[in-house]
């Protein structure tokens, strides 16, 4: 949308948002979806990040690329809440930033709304910008403690020259701290005053304040102690639904991740290797690596402790450096020749989820894996 | 299990520091034992007092001007009141510690051989060579391929996961008695984490020796422990076998725990339970119950009431320091169960609507 028009909507909490149906996972289409309403509202297609890895100090040349983000493509469906999750490196906070602009995309294409929003400059950058907010990991870092809450929240309006009038922007600063249940006579605290869950909600807020379509929410609450960690998570479920956000949630927590989201993509080295409805995925993980991350999460019952888990062996090899074909073939208990020559695409697999793997889990090999969110 | 053959027994553990503030009350009157091979986990959040317990046990916490009192007996000794010297001896021997962040436990100027061999040759009376052939047999021990080739390395080369190894490995340099691992998978991916837990477990089998686990994180606690304390505002206010925390827990910050995180196998629409409000400061601590201001069921009185941690009846063992009668307890963890909000259970028990 332009820049002129947000005048009209200041303040999301005033009227009713439309709010989309929660469970767009039309199981036809899961990555490349035409689902109505002028189709997703970002679509991400054959993305490539490569941070250039240089030798020597005045002259320097190029010696190799941490491959980031390797070719990633898949859709954002409007009132969704997408989960991206992978162990560290796997390269889903590099996704979030190349949708927010904040890198370069080596190659590759992101369209928000139908457009491409790859190399845009300038005054149509900024534009996009206002559509696109972002909540950060560390509530303690990402405040400014030499400001007032009121002007931290307020500032996107002064970014974006929006209610330049000091009463006006108060007001509607004042609503939306009160919206993420922050109380608004703390108008004139500075960040210090507040707790880590309190300061998580102010971020939310600034985040919101511009009324965005969409929402990127990286590991937002854990640097939050555990009995904080609901607050915050309750409060972004409650928001995405009544104003009918439409969220990328990253977080490394499995469990997190799917009492969130709709739809979950999981990654490995800069490659989505699965991809589908969150009950599909969790019911029924397809790809190795899928599993044996659900295997890995500890469960908090003490009686399903006997059962048999295997862990994963080895670490995550390099980016720098990935295995050939399969990235995951060095540490799959499934791998075959095969998979180290070519390549496996996102398929549909008939179970919910597009995989990218040749050789599929079956039930029966899922079974004896201590996967706990199987049915 | 009697009390006389534990290994280790804290007991009405006081530690305060003081600060510009005032005095910060990090561990105020804690009690619990470790027994021989077993394992005991200490969950709790940021400043509820478990990480400064332990750092205590090893006498870390002595050059910060700290206020301590209350005992801790290793072997019969008390460690409150040893010389600096003889718990030189104890510490990195018998007790040894592995921290969370095993990037910055690791001195990164200095291979990674060298740092074990240190740890082996501070307690040990051995040659340079013997050290450093125990050095390449601990690697083995947690299971870092090439030992021979990878003892020559520096920090840097190695995984976060690889790293914890190392610390793992030295901490085991001299076979402890007593591993105590603060939270040492926080920093680790889930399956990274998978695998130092399990390490962890096959070391406890083949050395056994007792852990005290200290985390945030209940799935890792049910996973490792034997036993369980659950600490709040530098006290314990809740500490039984695994089995009974999770089945039948009593205090209602357990409850508070347990129902507010998502787990992989509870209904994925269901809708977490916060706890109201932030932990309490510690140079303040709220009167009465400490947990009286965030506790859904709080009386009038519990503001003013102190509550001793006693043991829930029927059940040895099993301590909560609450001041409901235990069949309200009972009655309401039961409602909290079968999905009940608090609100709903203190409805449904028939409590008197909390004061907070």
């Amino acid at each position: 949308m332009s820049a002129g028009e947000g005048d009209t909507r200041t303040s999301p909490f005033g009227e009713e948002a439309p709010v989309p149906s929660a469970a767009p996972a039309a199981q036809t289409g899961i990555v490349s979806s035409g689902n109505g309403s002028g189709g997703p509202l970002v679509r991400v297609r054959q993305l490539v990040k490569h941070f250039p890895l240089t030798r020597g100090i005045i002259i320097q040349h190029k010696i190799g690329a941490v491959r980031a983000v390797d070719g990633i493509s898949f859709d954002i469906e409007r009132g969704e809440t997408l989960g991206l999750v992978g162990e560290t490196g796997c390269g889903k906070s590099t996704t979030a930033r190349l949708i927010m602009r904040l890198l370069e995309a080596t190659s590759g294409e992101i369209d928000f709304e139908g457009k491409d929003i790859t190399r845009l400059k300038g005054a149509a950058l900024k534009a996009v910008r206002r559509e696109v907010q972002m909540i950060f990991q560390d509530p303690y870092s990402s405040l400014n403690p030499r400001k007032t809450i009121g002007s931290i929240i307020g500032e996107p309006f002064a970014i974006h020259g929006m209610l330049p009038d000091r009463g006006e922007r108060k007001q509607a600063v004042q609503k939306l701290m009160e919206s993420v249940g922050l109380n608004p006579e703390h108008y004139n605290r500075y960040p210090h005053e507040f707790s880590g869950g309190q300061r998580q909600r102010i971020g939310v807020a600034r985040a919101l304040a511009l009324n965005p379509k969409l929402l990127i929410a990286d590991e937002p609450v854990s640097a939050l102690d555990v009995s904080i960690q609901a607050q915050v998570l309750n409060l972004l479920r409650d928001l995405q639904r009544r104003l009918g956000l439409t969220v990328v949630f990253i977080a490394h927590d499995l469990s997190v991740v799917r009492h969130m989201c709709d739809r979950v993509a999981v990654m490995y080295l800069g490659k989505v290797v699965e991809i589908g409805p969150g009950d599909a995925l969790y019911d029924f993980p397809r790809h190795p690596y899928t599993a044996a991350l659900l295997a890995a999460v500890p469960v908090a019952d003490p009686t399903r402790r006997g059962e048999e888990r295997r862990p994963l062996g080895g670490d995550v090899p390099s980016p720098a450096n990935p295995p050939s074909a399969c990235r995951f073939h060095t540490r799959c208990p499934k791998a075959q020749p095969l998979c180290s020559e070519q390549e496996p695409l996102l398929e549909d697999k008939d179970s919910g989820t597009m995989v990218a793997c040749h050789f599929p889990l079956t039930r029966d090999e899922l079974a004896g894996m201590g996967v706990r969110s199987a049915r | 299990m009697s009390t006389n053959e534990a290994l280790l027994r804290v007991e009405d553990l006081r530690v305060a520091f003081p600060s510009e503030d005032g005095i910060v009350h990090a561990v105020d009157g804690i009690t619990y034992q470790v027994h021989p091979g077993k394992t005991l986990g200490i969950v709790g959040e940021s400043g509820s007092g478990k990480t400064v317990s332990s750092l205590t046990t090893l006498g870390l916490t002595r050059l910060q001007g700290a206020h301590i009192s209350g005992r801790i007996l290793f072997e019969g000794k008390d460690l409150v009141t040893l010389p600096d010297d003889e718990l030189r001896t104890i510490r990195g021997n018998d007790i040894a510690m592995v921290f969370q962040d095993p990037l910055s436990s690791l001195h990164p100027l200095y291979k990674v051989g060298k740092q074990l061999i240190e740890a082996v040759r501070a307690h040990r009376d051995v040659s340079k060579d013997q050290a450093r052939k125990r050095a390449v047999e601990l690697l083995g021990l947690v299971g870092i391929p090439d030992p021979g080739g990878r003892v020559d390395q520096y920090p840097h080369e190695f995984s976060g996961g690889m790293r914890q190894r190392v610390m793992i490995a030295m901490a085991l340099a001299n076979e402890p008695k007593l591993l105590i691992a603060d939270e040492p998978t926080t920093a680790l991916d889930v399956t990274v984490q998978a695998q130092i837990l399990a390490l962890m477990e096959r070391l406890q089998h083949e050395l056994g020796m007792a852990i005290v686990i200290i985390t945030h994180d209940l799935g890792v606690v049910a996973e490792m422990a034997d036993d369980i304390a659950v600490m709040y505002a530098g006290r314990i206010v809740e500490t039984a076998s695994v089995d009974r925390i999770f089945a039948s827990p009593e205090h209602p910050y357990t409850w508070g725990l347990l129902r507010s995180i998502p787990t992989l196998d509870r209904p994925r629409d269901e809708d977490l339970i916060p706890i109201p409000g932030t932990p309490p400061s510690l140079i303040n601590p709220p009167s009465g119950c400490h947990f009286h201001p965030r506790c859904p069921y709080a009386q009038p009185e519990h503001a003013r009431i102190d509550p001793a941690l006693e043991q829930v009846p029927g059940a040895p063992g099993h301590f909560a320091a609450c001041l409901l009668e235990p069949d309200v307890r009972r009655r309401l963890w039961a409602e909290l169960r079968s999905g009940q909000t608090p609100q709903e259970a203190v409805a449904d028990v028939g409590l008197p609507e909390a004061a907070a």
